[in-house]
């Protein structure tokens, strides 16, 4: 009886103290953001709401944040449209050295952030390409692509291809068959792949610190304020992100598992 | 719309597998046409060659006098009904049944009015706006009949349609199919295992085996009066008895076998006509055997056999015959409900002579 209580304590404990690790530093965050004060440290002074009229006051926030929405979007549909096409072929064509192929296309998953950065400066530089939001976009995708193949290839059974045939013989041209059968029904795991781009993307600091310029997407305006030392505005700005993600993630939520529980 | 199909020595070789060998048939605008094999036998490989999914390695297929060997399924007059169904699981049942009318442009409204009409032409009209998974499987087979008759095909491929449905749904889908054909007049091929659903559906039967036409003809004449050895076999219970042509001649021939001698009219040998010396396999239907040797006609006698076993099947006694004069093999008979037969018992073994077919000997026979 005793060893049971004590069993039980100890795993509540350990529940409590793993969620604690995990969530604790968002919930200062959180906390500090509402700070009546000039530091976000402690002691804890009141509620104000100072910080986020601050936050939506700043033009440069606010332009950064406008930023990283165009980028992640404009960048997570190109990646699923290129994942979708290469999964689609991968996964219906005899292509030669599919197996290679399909490796090949993985590979930047394996590799850092940073090398990917680096590699894709030195050929903007070699291109004579200027960084703008434009080259960002493109860092986004190269590392955004690979997921997008893998989730949506995963996805496609051979239990498509009867489907894909039948509409091949009732009329269907092979675009009509891949717009209007084959995306519709993998729905949605191209749904997944696009949110999940869309926070990998919204909250990528190292490609758009060195593939931008003079536009910047947010974490990187948050980095440079950052420099100018530690202030209630950027925990602000912080706690609105997270939220940002969080709804996104409630969005995949309740669009796709809604949807798979359903059919 | 329907049309005559004709495939022309049509042969299909997967590496060093042929699953067609010089396949050649004509089937007849309308005709319900049933490709009846255990699975390899090539019959898909044939129905998928008729749709366009495969191209034969040599040969010709042509619908309605035109050349299709080589033509795409979405530019051919042909449809398809999958063993799976294949419905568009994203789609309303509507949508599913129009979607060959959209593809070839026709507007929403037209389309859905003629998708609707299909609908209620297999009784699902009242649940046009569901989605696939909603349904039973045999909803699910109605939509997918509906879908491929939609966009009026000369020539409705149906691969194993029923093989999924249990035997009462079979059984009642079999018929509406026969009725649907009927009422469409499209040429219906259509693939299954299942002799009985041949035989239940079929205007002619073709059976296949080892990538060749074993047998065509009307499902009567297949089982009666089948032309090879395997046909025999594959459509019922039957028994070989081997044995040795004695005398020929042009109406009838004297056939010896382990069991006694009989004589058979010429007709019965279905596969080349009789020449002495032939070594033969004669089939006999458990129901051919006569419990009395005195009933309906005259009948021919393979000597006695004793009743090993007896079997009260419903509509008949199941019997296990053992010939008397060797230690062969029992012979299997069904003997009428009336027959009153017991273990141990001698039995003459009567036949009609009309009902003994004989067809050349092979090694497995």
């Amino acid at each position: 009886m005793l060893r049971r209580i004590f069993a039980n304590v100890l795993s509540w404990t350990y529940l409590v103290l793993v969620y604690a690790f995990i969530f604790l530093p968002v919930a200062v965050l959180v906390l500090f953001s509402f700070q009546d004060g000039r530091l976000p440290v402690p002691p804890f002074n009141g509620f104000s709401p100072q910080w986020y009229e601050a936050v939506f006051v700043d033009r440069k926030l606010m332009a950064a944040l406008g930023n990283s929405l165009i980028v992640a979007l404009v960048s997570s549909v190109i990646s699923v449209l290129l994942g979708f096409l290469a999964a689609y072929a991968l996964a219906r064509y005899k292509l030669p050295g599919s197996a290679l192929q399909r490796g090949l296309l993985i590979a930047p998953m394996t590799v850092s952030y940073l090398i990917i950065a680096l590699g894709l400066l030195s050929l903007m530089n070699a291109l004579h390409i200027p960084l703008s939001l434009m080259t960002v976009g493109i860092g986004h995708v190269v590392i955004n692509l690979p997921l997008c193949f893998a989730i949506i290839y995963a996805s496609m059974g051979d239990h498509h291809i009867n489907i894909e045939r039948a509409a091949r013989d009732l009329g269907a041209s092979d675009f009509k068959v891949m717009a209007l059968v084959t995306a519709p029904m993998l729905m949605p795991s191209i749904l997944a792949a696009f949110f999940l781009s869309v926070t990998f993307s919204w909250d990528e600091f190292i490609i758009a610190f060195l593939l931008s310029r003079f536009d910047v997407t947010l974490p990187v305006e948050i980095w440079s304020m950052l420099r100018s030392g530690l202030n209630p505005k950027t925990n602000a700005i912080g706690s609105l992100v997270f939220l940002a993600s969080v709804a996104v993630l409630l969005i995949l939520e309740l669009s796709l598992f809604g949807r798979t529980k359903k059919s | 719309m329907t049309a005559p199909v004709s495939i022309e020595t049509v042969s299909k070789i997967f590496g060093a597998f042929t699953a067609l060998d010089a396949v050649s048939l004509d089937i007849r605008a309308g005709e319900f046409i049933v490709l009846l094999g255990p699975s390899g036998c090539g019959k898909t490989t044939l129905l998928s060659i008729l749709g366009g999914f495969l191209s034969p390695t040599s040969g010709r297929v042509t619908i309605g006098g035109q050349d299709m060997t080589y033509v795409v399924p979405s530019k051919r007059p042909t449809t398809t009904m999958f063993q799976d169904y294949a419905l568009f699981p994203h789609m309303r049942l509507v949508d599913n049944v129009g979607f060959g009318l959209r593809m070839r442009g026709l507007a929403r409204a037209e389309r859905d009015e003629k998708a609707l009409g299909f609908l209620d032409l297999v009784g699902l009209k009242a649940s046009a706006g569901k989605r696939p998974h909603e349904l039973s499987g045999g909803q699910r087979q109605r939509v997918a009949l509906a879908r491929a008759l939609a966009v009026d095909p000369d020539v409705l491929l149906l691969d194993e349609p029923l093989g999924a449905l249990d035997l009462k749904l079979r059984r009642q889908m079999q018929d509406e199919l026969k009725a649907i054909q009927k009422r469409v007049g499209t040429t219906f091929v259509h693939v299954t295992h299942d002799q009985e659903e041949a035989m239940a559906i079929a205007d002619r039967i073709v059976v296949m085996n080892q990538g060749r036409i074993e047998d065509f003809g009307p499902p009567s004449q297949i089982y009666m009066r089948p032309r090879s050895l395997f046909s025999a076999g594959f459509m019922g219970e039957v028994n070989f008895v081997s044995g040795r042509v004695a005398a020929a001649d042009a109406s009838s021939a004297k056939v010896e076998t382990a069991l006694g001698s009989l004589a058979l009219p010429a007709d019965n040998f279905t596969a080349s006509a009789p020449k002495a010396g032939d070594r033969i396999t004669l089939t006999i239907r458990p129901e051919h055997f006569r419990a009395d040797d005195r009933a309906e006609g005259p009948t021919v006698t393979l000597g006695e056999a004793r009743v090993a076993g007896s079997a009260f099947f419903g509509t008949h006694y199941r019997c296990h015959l053992q010939p008397c004069a060797t230690d062969t093999r029992a012979l299997v008979a069904h003997l009428p409900q009336s027959a009153s037969v017991r273990e141990g018992e001698i039995v003459p073994l009567a036949v009609r002579a009309a009902d003994v077919v004989a067809l050349p000997a092979t090694g497995h026979a």
